[in-house]
């Protein structure tokens, strides 16, 4: 299963954080920290194992998206080049979500990103991975959302049962 | 869609992201966010605030957490904002729980009657985000709480709800397999599920129920057939699929879950369907390695189709790389199918063709390292190349280390340098010509930091010549090995240029103390050998010379035993050759003084130099044989010619010989001293690995003075303690007295020791013959290696503009590492070799593949194939895009590799005429585009600027955007703060 997802900056802040199983905040803060140190060179590959972080056969994928890393961590019932196509439909999706993503979306809409990435991973398994498709979810929740001070109601052709 | 205005949030939380941005330091940010959280806490516990702005203030919250610190007290609002009628509170709010809060949590009790309440609500958002909650939430204890609404939730009219209702049984699976056991059957009806999304969801607590029990499931394989076929078939919605791939993720599930069960019913599938060629057949591979591990039965059943994947896998794409690379792995844990593993090591060499830029990049790293100013790093790396050493770098890396070696001063370190030189010349020599040349560098600049038998092994090459039978290119290489002795001495300062600059060089000569004994040695010795023969020195010249070599060196006796031999060879041959022999002053007085030295062994030179120049021409042509170095002469072991003496000793009333075993009394001593010679000689020659069968001992001084009687009178034989020890003890001393009485010249034995000397041949011409055959066969493998047809010769001509690496360098990293850089491929479009091995079969194979790539039209090749960009593409000069692109951004490399993918049809075609060279360079190129830019990035930046190009209004937005950034001091460093602008249209 997918472990965890990580989007940080170059400088090492977290822009998003979201592990699958449970982490306390000093142990996100400790891993965060030692995945932004263990950052390599351009030219290198950029799956790494990272069994001392999270136990056998954990490995974690990095990408660099201009001022953004992206990390997916997993252990060994995925595949790598999976996870990095993956991790290309998720930025592809907040790319579709916000028009020419930049760090600064993330930031700002992290419940959005978060909201996304939801759609995607859920519970540590790939839910979705047509980004079109999540968008299109997205797009509804982010309607329903700012519907208003939408008081929930039944939605009619919605309901199933 | 897109961003809100002003990122649609409060300016408080605007302010403190950017005062966090600006923040200079962890203390700084630590104090803004302490700020931040008293702010919260207030606000939060304000019974008075609004619930709108609960929301952002549980945002901060999150994001306060995220930064590192405690937001715990902030945790019960966020569990209270998950009651709330809102919908947007109340997302935020199980938003807010799940990264809170972890299942075991004190307030998970308070929110699972909220997530009761949820689940069944008939607001399918609502519902969703309570599923999610669900995922993460729901420890064992409370599954049974949600249980059924979530399974009632599997029928639920809205798709995305099934989807996450199947995730959230398979997670309590996870958490507690007990729980669903019973709820199988679901599952099975959700595989038949209309919507795709909810069929795929399904694979996933199938896969997991299957591998721990796949009896169960056999009914199920019909079913994961046709959905297989319904994928490949593309019955799917487009959006499923991936790079051209029908629905990747889908079809690895399946395949997992389908092939374990019945691999024939799969394989069928696979063949029926065309279109199942590139499937993320990830999982399936797992586990059929997994299945077929230590199972021969199994194992044999997966050849044809693991045969068939790796066969028709395409690796021009991340997931195409995927699939091959766990059919290698499967393969590797398959019961071993030679067929298969070679099919195996193809794909992996695919992989190495993919990216030889990779490798290249190491290459010029290496040399970076080898101009780096640290010294550790140096060092390394010349550990590095003399391990990587072969015969066709030898030349560039043992000329690197000489480099080296000169300029260091550690002498430790510049021993092992000149050990390793000089071992790995005599292992790699290309030619004679150039180890000497090597070796006299070698002596000049660390010779006495050189193990002496160095000195010896390139004496007795030049003495052996070439090996050849020809005598003419021998003596040529002699005079030349003479003259390049001279050079080398010119070299050191001594300059010595043309015979009207003797007497200076000769100053010269004595005012230069600095040149290494062993590398004296050398020179006197060649002077002596071969200083004359070829007639262009006199011998009074020669001779000067060494005597003024002797007298430089007062304290150096075995470069004076050397000088002193080398004269009198000199005169021999003068002697012989019938000329009058003039002896200069200086040597007189030289011999004079070895007279009366306190060095026996000089004191004996010089009497046997003294004697010999009395002797008439015959005499001395039958003891010093002009150029018979290597001359094999026959040894009388049992010494007959003493056969005569000892009789009339015994005679005489002298004791007759007892043989050493059986002198009780004294057989310790003769023990040590034969073991001390045996040890000796074993130290410094090894003779065991150069045991030659039949006693060989080449004419000079000391063994012909031994052997023949007349010249030598039999006392004599005390002081040649070698010889009589050679003839009385052991026989490893008969063979180490073959070799050590060849040369011998001041009592230093001497071997030429490439290790492929071992072999015992008997004479040394043929041995030499072999090490040249060996040395043939190695370069011819490695000839053999790189087959230079098949490196692509138009490879990369788009790459030009990135070559930023100086020409040098990449020709050294060419010739060190036989060539895998860039640059010769590119701009000289010679063939050339390359260091990962690419036999032929592997071109044919390159070729098989091809076609099947031409039936894809060439934008495909991008990853991201939005259609708007794939008919913009061709009309589009790609290179003028290229130039465009260039300007645009600053990273070079990811640019490059998109060029060709762009290339429209005329490109292909010309690509596709010269078919034997072109295409496999094309089948490396993709791969190089995708994978050195990670995903096809390349490709996606000339979609971007494509797009700009055509989208005004998108670059206006990004232009706001950067300066909104830019104000808002957020990202300091970046240059480019619209960040995917680059990456994604």
């Amino acid at each position: 299963m997918i472990r965890g997802v990580i989007i940080m900056n170059d400088q090492g802040k977290p822009r998003l954080v979201k592990f699958y199983e449970f982490q306390p905040v000093e142990k996100q803060q400790e891993l965060v920290r030692s995945i932004y140190r263990s950052r390599r060179a351009e030219n290198v590959s950029n799956f790494v194992k990272v069994d001392s972080l999270f136990g056998p056969d954990v490995r974690l994928v990095y990408k660099t998206f201009a001022t953004l890393y992206f990390v997916f961590i997993f252990d060994n019932s995925e595949n790598e080049l999976a996870m990095l196509d993956l991790m290309q439909v998720f930025v592809e999706t907040l790319d579709k979500c916000f028009s020419n993503v930049c760090e600064l979306d993330v930031v700002f809409n992290f419940k959005k990103v978060h909201t996304i990435l939801d759609e995607i991973i859920l519970g540590g398994q790939v839910l979705e991975t047509s980004s079109s498709e999540v968008v299109k979810a997205v797009e509804e929740i982010s309607k329903m959302e700012s519907n208003g001070n939408s008081i929930i109601s039944s939605i009619p052709g919605w309901q199933g049962r | 869609m897109g961003s809100q205005g002003g990122f649609g949030q409060s300016k408080e939380f605007l302010d403190l992201i950017k005062s966090i941005g600006e923040a200079r330091s962890k203390a700084e940010e630590d104090r803004i966010v302490l700020r931040e959280i008293e702010v919260l806490k207030a606000r939060l516990s304000d019974p008075n605030t609004p619930k709108f702005k609960l929301k952002e203030y549980i945002i901060r919250l999150l994001y306060v957490e995220m930064l590192g610190h405690d937001a715990s007290f902030g945790y019960i609002h966020a569990v209270k904002m998950t009651h709330d009628d809102n919908l947007l509170l109340k997302r935020t709010g199980y938003l807010a729980v799940t990264l809170f809060l972890n299942e075991d949590h004190d307030l998970i009790i308070l929110i699972v009657n909220t997530i009761q309440k949820d689940l069944k609500s008939d607001n399918f958002l609502v519902v969703c985000a309570a599923l999610n909650a669900v995922c993460r939430l729901i420890n064992e204890e409370t599954i049974p709480a949600v249980l059924p609404q979530v399974v009632e939730l599997l029928g639920h009219q809205k798709e995305a709800v099934r989807k996450k209702a199947v995730m959230a049984l398979h997670r309590f699976y996870q958490r507690a397999p007990g729980s669903v056991s019973h709820l199988i059957s679901n599952f099975r009806k959700r595989l038949c599920d209309n919507d795709p999304g909810v069929m795929g969801a399904t694979l996933c607590p199938l896969f997991d129920l299957i591998t721990i029990d796949a009896d169960k499931y056999k009914d199920l394989v019909v079913s994961f057939v046709n959905i297989l076929k319904q994928v490949a078939e593309r019955r799917l919605p487009k959006s499923y699929d991936y790079h051209q791939m029908p629905a990747p993720f889908i079809q690895a599930r399946i395949c997992m879950n389908g092939l374990e069960e019945n691999l024939t019913a799969l394989q069928n599938a696979y063949m029926d369907i065309p279109f199942f060629k590139e499937a993320g057949k990830i999982k399936l591979l797992k586990i059929l390695a997994l299945l077929g591990s230590g199972d021969k039965k199994a194992s044999e059943q997966m050849y044809t189709i693991l045969g068939d994947i790796m066969r028709k896998c395409d690796s021009t794409s991340n997931i195409g790389n995927a699939i091959l690379y766990e059919c290698v792995r499967c393969v590797s844990s398959l019961h071993p199918n030679p067929k298969l593993l070679e099919a195996a090591a193809d794909a992996i060499s695919k992989f190495l063709k993919i990216s030889p830029e990779i490798a290249e990049q190491h290459q010029l790293a290496v040399i970076d390292c080898l101009e780096d100013p640290d010294d550790t790093l140096k060092r390394k790396t010349f550990e590095l190349l003399y391990k990587m050493t072969k015969s066709s770098n030898v030349e560039v890396i043992v000329d690197r280390m000489i480099e080296y070696m000169i300029s260091i001063s550690d002498s430790h370190y510049k021993t092992e340098i000149a050990s390793r030189c000089v071992e790995l010349a005599e292992q790699f020599a290309p030619s004679n010509q150039w180890f000497i040349q090597t070796m006299n560098k070698v002596f000049e600049h660390a010779g006495d930091l050189v193990n002496a038998k160095v000195a010896h092994n390139l004496m007795r090459l030049i003495a052996e010549g070439f090996g050849e039978d020809d005598n003419t290119a021998d003596s040529q290489l002699r005079s030349s090995a003479t003259l390049k002795e001279k050079f080398a001495v010119q070299h050191a300062g001594l300059g010595h240029e043309k015979s009207s600059e003797r007497v200076e060089s000769y100053l010269r000569i004595m005012g230069e103390p600095k040149l290494p004994s062993a590398f004296l040695q050398v020179i006197c010795w060649v002077l002596g050998e071969y200083g004359t023969a070829d007639g262009k020195y006199s011998a009074s010249y020669i001779t000067g010379k060494l005597c003024d070599v002797a007298e430089a060196h007062p304290e150096d006796d075995t470069v004076k035993a050397y000088a002193v031999t080398a004269l009198m060879k000199i005169y021999s041959f003068e002697i012989a050759a019938g000329r009058t022999v003039d002896i200069l002053s200086e040597c007189q007085s030289l011999i004079e003084e070895m007279l009366a030295s306190h060095s026996t062994d000089l004191q004996q030179r010089a009497y046997e130099l003294q004697a010999i120049l009395n002797l008439d021409a015959q005499v001395v042509e039958k003891i010093m044989p002009v150029d018979s170095t290597c001359d094999d002469i026959e040894i009388d072991k049992s010494l007959s010619f003493l056969d005569g003496y000892v009789r009339q000793s015994l005679e005489n009333g002298a004791q007759p010989y007892i043989p050493e075993s059986e002198r009780s009394g004294m057989s310790n001593i003769s023990d040590f001293k034969s073991h001390e010679d045996h040890e000796s000689s074993t130290h410094a020659l090894r003779f065991e690995a150069y045991e030659l069968p039949k006693p060989s001992l080449p004419p000079n001084v000391p063994p012909v003075l031994a052997s023949s009687t007349e010249l030598v009178p039999v006392p004599e034989l005390s002081y040649v303690s070698d010889i009589l020890q050679s003839a009385t003890s052991a026989p490893h001393a008969s063979d180490a007295g073959s070799s050590a009485l060849k040369l011998r010249l001041d009592g230093v034995q001497k071997k030429w020791g490439r290790p492929t000397y071992s072999s015992s041949t008997p004479s040394t011409s043929s041995t030499d013959n072999i090490v040249k055959i060996q040395s043939e066969t190695t370069q011819r493998d490695s000839v053999g290696n790189s087959d230079p047809k098949t490196r692509d010769v138009s490879y990369n001509s788009k790459k030009q503009q990135a070559v930023e690496i100086s020409p040098e360098k990449q020709k050294l990293a060419a010739s060190l590492f036989g060539g895998a850089s860039k640059s010769e491929g590119r701009h000289q479009k010679t063939p050339k070799p390359q260091n990962h091995t690419s036999d032929k079969s592997r071109a044919a194979k390159a070729v098989d593949i091809a076609p099947v790539k031409t039936s894809q039209p060439p934008p495909d090749l991008l990853d991201l194939g939005e259609p708007s960009i794939t008919t913009g593409g061709p009309t589009i000069d790609p290179f003028k895009q290229l130039e465009g692109l260039l300007e645009l951004t600053q990273d070079a490399t990811p640019v490059s590799g998109g060029g060709v993918g762009t290339a429209d049809a005329s490109d292909f075609s010309s690509l596709f005429a010269n078919m034997s060279v072109s295409v496999p360079s094309y089948g490396v190129d993709n791969p190089v585009s995708d994978v050195i830019n990670g995903n096809g990035l390349g490709g996606s930046t000339v979609e971007s600027s494509v797009q700009q190009m055509s989208k005004g209004p998108n670059l206006k937005e990004a232009l706001e955007k950067d300066a909104l950034v830019r104000q808002m001091g957020v990202t300091p460093l970046s240059q480019n703060p619209n960040l995917f602008k680059d990456l994604l249209g």
